[in-house]
């Protein structure tokens, strides 16, 4: 009932709206008005506008930096996070550059050239070489400065981890993070996705392989020493996920059926960057970034940063997997399902 | 061939205000089964507008859950009903199946097919001088093809299981396996079958557009004097016809993935307690393919609009268009770039890190001709004499943000920031500025300035006025504060962003966002009212209202069947001639002949 009422008021509206045209565009004609083509006056206020407009933009712009510049990600928590925070800032100066100047001449241009009595006629310029030039050549200089400052960065980011990194494996599924650590050897145990059992073996480790007889397994939180390397390699058992840091200013896809890693170094712990943010509850977070159902915005892991002393305290606290899995299932392999 | 049978039939009875009528052909011929490139071009048009609507109110539907999340509302009630909204509250699943098919109806049924469909039908025989495309009956095909497509791509969305809702990029394994997601049912299936047609409707338009532009210009009318429309809709089209077939490699892989048992990118998975059989597959390869495709498709989209902002731009500047050899230049570079820059999307997919720094090198070069054409725009409106008819501020409009949107995609192109705001808002806001809005302004621009030669009348400036600055306003109110969410961390694609505090304190912005977005998508009423009244109401238009100088200007107000009564125009210059010194009007046709002396601007600028 209520819907025929939205659509036939939907109905008289559209004819309402028909008439007042109508009515409109006879009086127009009777007047000897062209309604369809823009005359002197449009000229003149439409040119108005854009100048108007353009100012506008401007100041809104510029009230949403103030007022949301302490909401933004704090301080870069990680090495590699501190020299992308440098290489943002040299791009946003470069940015805002060209953003000002180029939209003010558009639309000064559009405001100070409109036809009018005073601006009859334009000037015929079909091009000029000289010019054309310089605009290929400055903005060339510039993104090849931009390309090395910035490839320099990325081959950091994504060059081998050094030998003595802590490895860790972040495993992703439908919708939550695992942590493994990977014990006494630094070495994470093998898995094979056919051994996955939910209750003793989520992550389908392989009891055959030694090096995963010390890895600890963590639900629900994820704790790094700071100014130590971490080494992550990333895995999914369902479909893609997405890890990301926006601290650490990291992120890569985790995908099943390969293994991808990432590696940085915690730089601020997270008791100093509670004292930054004046926020005795601010935590870091690892999120789901990549769409992998209908709970993927409920994807998240605690993330903390503890001191070296804090993280080995938290650490001896945990148990290592198969030492629980080995008395149930007689120190053997676990069953292939 | 029947072109020419028409031309024979209906000679010198034409008058100015022919309305003929061809007794043999039935209502179903003329307007529904029509192979006439002007009829074609209405219906892709129409279509188009209708998909878009949907896609819109989608957008109001999503935006009202980001900005008062879990409160009830009889408005998404109104629209889901209880399967969706029960007590008014969006269900998760659908929030995901709401943003899949509006960027699928938005990416490719209004700015692939209802922008390449309405203006390269409607101008690329109008503007070279053809009586028609070389083959009008691909021509119908094609339209048929897009019209099936999007109505299957529309059903999917009131099936029991909801629509695709994997993302646009229907990434696997999450589109392949309906255990995973409701939408990956039949929901995917459809997808999958729409996208399929809507690729063969996209080969056979675009072979259709090369080859009339390659073979059926008219006299005179060399590459050089071509119009940047025409050569803007040329290189769409190929870009088209050489990246869909990909698409439609992906999709068929994944349509085997799905119901066959192939493992082509299905991997070591374990789901609803099982481990599955398939193993060795990747589902990079699935990106890798789709982005292939998925690049070039926004250069698709952004083409036909550069195209429509140079024609106008130049016309109300009563200038020529600065830099017309840098134009065609410029596209070129951007066409040929297009197609090796796609890991620019696949930062943090685990590919490959070189392969990484080799499409940070490549996406960045495209900024070049960018830069080139922004710059050239620029000059153009520089020291003109401007008419400011609606489409040339829609137009001023779409280079504004294409040059907001272009410049903080270089962020995203350095593959070290991108990781660090990959997926987020930031992305979200950067690519419909730079594509959506700029493609969207453009392509009103374009409806603006040719709707006289739909449909013989004119549209209402003042309304056309109040249309431009509600949109233009409100996008800038949408996606300018979308960076910020960005560059707090704020995930796209999240039902809600309250889980974790500092994202909380956020919720403003998106209040605001969702407040412009409702304004925005409901000013563009004063567009439809104005569109369909001017259809059959408005003032009647002169024969070449702007004072333009292409061709379409030249036939009959309303060009019947073969466009121009007796012989076709014979072309004598480049399409710029505004303003020339030492000229009688500020504009000369390209149908009138050089004086002695005179410089052919477009074999020197």
């Amino acid at each position: 009932m209520i819907k025929l009422l939205v659509y036939i008021a939907i109905a008289l509206t559209v004819v309402l709206l028909f008439q007042l045209m109508r009515i409109y565009q006879l009086s127009s004609e009777i007047k000897g008005k062209n309604i369809g083509m823009a005359n002197e006056k449009d000229n003149r206020s439409q040119g108005r506008a854009s100048l108007i407009f353009v100012l506008g933009f401007f100041i809104f712009l510029i009230w949403l930096i103030v007022r949301f510049k302490d909401d933004m990600l704090p301080v870069a928590a990680s090495d590699v996070g501190k020299t992308s925070d440098n290489l943002f800032m040299f791009n946003w100066v470069i940015i805002f550059i060209v953003f000002f100047i180029t939209t003010f001449m558009l639309f000064f241009f559009a405001y100070k050239y409109a036809k009018t009595a005073k601006n009859p006629t334009a000037y015929f310029y079909p091009h000029n070489d000289k010019l054309e030039l310089i605009w290929t050549v400055v903005p060339s200089i510039a993104l090849a400065v931009i390309v090395i400052y910035g490839l320099s960065l990325w081959g950091k980011m994504t060059e081998k981890a050094s030998d003595n990194a802590l490895n860790i494996q972040l495993y992703a599924k439908q919708f939550d993070f695992t942590v493994r650590y990977s014990g006494a050897d630094n070495k994470l145990g093998v898995t094979n996705y056919k051994m996955i059992d939910d209750a003793t073996n989520p992550l389908g480790m392989d009891s055959t392989d030694k090096s995963g007889w010390d890895d600890v397994v963590v639900h629900g939180e994820l704790h790094m020493p700071v100014g130590r390397e971490i080494n992550i390699q990333c895995n999914a058992r369902d479909v893609m996920h997405g890890m990301y840091f926006p601290h650490f200013r990291e992120q890569i896809n985790c995908v099943p059926g390969m293994s991808t890693y990432m590696h940085f170094v915690p730089t601020i712990t997270t008791d100093s960057m509670r004292t930054i943010m004046h926020d005795t509850a601010y935590d870091y977070i690892l999120v789901c970034n990549r769409v992998c159902g209908s709970g993927h915005y409920n994807m998240f892991l605690k993330v903390v940063v503890d001191t070296k002393a804090q993280f080995e305290k938290w650490l001896a606290t945990k148990t290592p997997q198969f030492d629980a899995i080995n008395k149930r299932s007689h120190g053997g392999a676990v069953t292939m399902k | 061939m029947e072109t020419h049978a028409h031309e024979a039939t209906h000679t010198a009875a034409h008058t100015e205000h022919h309305h003929h009528e061809h007794p043999s052909q039935s209502f179903v011929e003329k307007y529904m089964f029509s192979m006439d490139h002007k009829i074609i071009s209405k219906q892709f048009l129409f279509t188009a507008m209708f998909m878009a609507f949907a896609a819109a109110i989608m957008s109001v539907l999503f935006r009202l859950q980001l900005a008062w999340p879990g409160q009830q509302s009889s408005v998404m009630h109104f629209f889901l009903g209880d399967r969706w909204a029960k007590g008014g509250v969006l269900d998760p699943n659908m929030y995901l199946g709401l943003v899949t098919i509006h960027g699928t109806i938005m990416v490719f049924f209004l700015l692939t097919g209802g922008l390449s469909g309405t203006f390269a039908n409607l101008l690329i025989p109008l503007q070279v001088g053809a009586r028609d495309m070389a083959s009008p009956m691909m021509n119908m095909l094609s339209y048929w093809f897009f019209f099936i497509s999007s109505l299957i791509m529309f059903i999917s969305l009131f099936i029991e299981t909801g629509p695709a809702s994997a993302g646009w990029t229907i990434y696997p394994p999450l589109s392949a396996l309906p255990q995973a997601i409701p939408g990956s049912g039949a929901g995917m299936t459809l997808w999958l079958t729409s996208i399929a047609l809507f690729v063969v409707s996209s080969l056979l338009g675009g072979l259709n557009y090369i080859v009339t532009v390659v073979n059926l210009r008219t006299i005179g009318m060399k590459m050089t004097r071509l119009p940047l429309t025409i050569w803007a809709l040329l290189i769409t089209a190929i870009l088209g016809v050489l990246s869909f077939p990909v698409l439609f490699g992906a999709a068929i892989l994944l349509i085997f993935d799905r119901s066959f048992g192939t493992s082509f990118y299905l991997s070591d998975i374990y789901i609803g307690g099982q481990a599955l059989s398939e193993t060795g597959g990747s589902p990079i390869l699935f990106e890798h393919l789709f982005w292939f495709l998925g690049h070039p498709e926004v250069y698709i989209v952004i083409m036909p609009a550069f195209g429509i902002m140079s024609e106008i731009i130049s016309i109300n500047a009563r200038k020529p268009i600065f830099g017309y050899r840098a134009m065609i230049g410029s596209m070129l570079s951007i066409a040929f770039l297009a197609f090796i820059v796609w890991g620019h999307h696949m930062f943090v997919s685990g590919m490959n890190p070189f392969l990484g720094s080799v499409f940070v090198f490549t996406t960045l070069l495209i900024a070049i001709p960018s830069a080139v054409k922004a710059f050239n725009y620029i000059t153009t409106l520089w020291k003109g004499s401007i008419t400011f008819n609606p489409q040339l501020l829609f137009v001023v409009g779409a280079v504004s943000t294409f040059i907001s949107g272009g410049l903080t995609g270089i962020i995203l192109a350095d593959s070290a920031l991108d990781v660090a705001v990959h997926g987020t808002y930031f992305v979200v806001a950067h690519f419909h500025i730079v594509m959506g809005l700029s493609a969207v302004l453009a392509m009103f621009g374009g409806v603006y300035h040719w709707f006289p030669k739909m449909f013989g009348r004119m549209m209402n400036k003042k309304l056309g006025y109040w249309h431009f600055w509600l949109t233009f306003i409100c996008a800038y109110g949408v996606f300018l504060p979308m960076h910020f969410l960005g560059l707090a961390g704020v995930p796209r694609r999240y039902y809600t962003n309250d889980a974790y505090a500092p994202w909380a304190k956020l919720q403003d912005i998106n209040v605001i966002v969702s407040i412009f977005a409702i304004v925005g998508v409901l000013s563009q009423i004063i567009f439809f009212v104005n569109f369909f009244y001017s259809m059959s109401k408005g003032t009647k238009s002169a024969q070449n209202p702007w004072d333009a100088n292409t061709l379409e200007w030249t036939t009959p107000i309303v060009p019947g069947h073969g466009n121009w009564e007796g012989d076709l125009p014979v072309v004598h210059r480049w399409a710029y001639d505004y303003s020339k010194p030492g000229k009688a009007h500020d504009f000369v046709p390209q149908t009138v002949p050089m004086e002695e002396g005179e410089l052919d601007e477009g074999e020197h600028s």
